[in-house]
């Protein structure tokens, strides 16, 4: 399993090989989180270049990967769900530019 | 080569890494190389609510390059040996 940064990508796959912390993954799939819905994309063999990973982590296969109030759902609606929050935080940012051009304390 | 030979007397601590991405991991240092890439045992993240990603995680490498910092317990630390220790490496490299 490993989890690259900058997107907020979240990788887990079977098996995993890494020299410089390049990384190869077969069987890999994208677990996309928005709140309490994930959604695992598959997306097949993948290699990483390692500045991009931020942690390679050994999940502990009798233990529960997620939190039992996380529901599972279908890529659009997970693809909606982001839409959604993108838009949110880019709402809540130009919200805040404008406050910041009226110089309020 | 300063921070590698430090870390590798901190090896079996517990210690808490935070991340650039404002993640932060607990966990026993197991083990520390020259581009100061960690590897943890024991894994737990600190906020586990915010980023339930890890929940099965217990052990994990992390790339020393997305390291923010290392948070060392009280005790792990001569803070005049790696005053001086610093010094001296500041001087000569």
């Amino acid at each position: 399993m490993s989890w690259a940064g900058p997107d907020d990508i979240f990788l887990s796959t079977s098996l995993a090989t890494y020299l410089d912390t390049n990384v190869v993954l077969e069987g890999a799939c994208e677990r996309v989180i928005v709140g309490d819905l994930y959604c695992d994309i598959p997306l097949g063999l993948y290699v990483i270049r390692g500045e991009n990973v931020v942690i390679i982590g050994e999940l502990d296969l009798e233990k529960e990967e997620l939190p039992s109030r996380m529901n599972p759902v279908s890529e659009d609606e997970i693809k909606r769900a982001q839409k959604a929050e993108r838009e949110a935080t880019d709402l809540k940012g130009s919200m805040r530019k404008r406050m910041e051009f009226l110089d309020f304390d | 080569m300063l921070f590698f030979s430090y870390f590798k007397d901190l090896m079996g601590r517990e210690v808490t890494v935070e991340l650039k991405n404002d993640l932060a991991i607990r966990g026993t240092l197991h083990s520390v190389d020259q581009y100061l890439n960690i590897k943890l045992e024991n894994t737990r993240v600190v906020d586990q609510d915010k980023y339930p990603h890890m929940l099965s995680v217990r052990n994990c490498f992390i790339r020393g390059s997305v390291v923010r910092y290392v948070q060392l317990p009280p005790d792990g630390v001569d803070i005049e040996l790696l005053h001086d220790a610093t010094r001296r490496e500041a001087r000569g490299g």
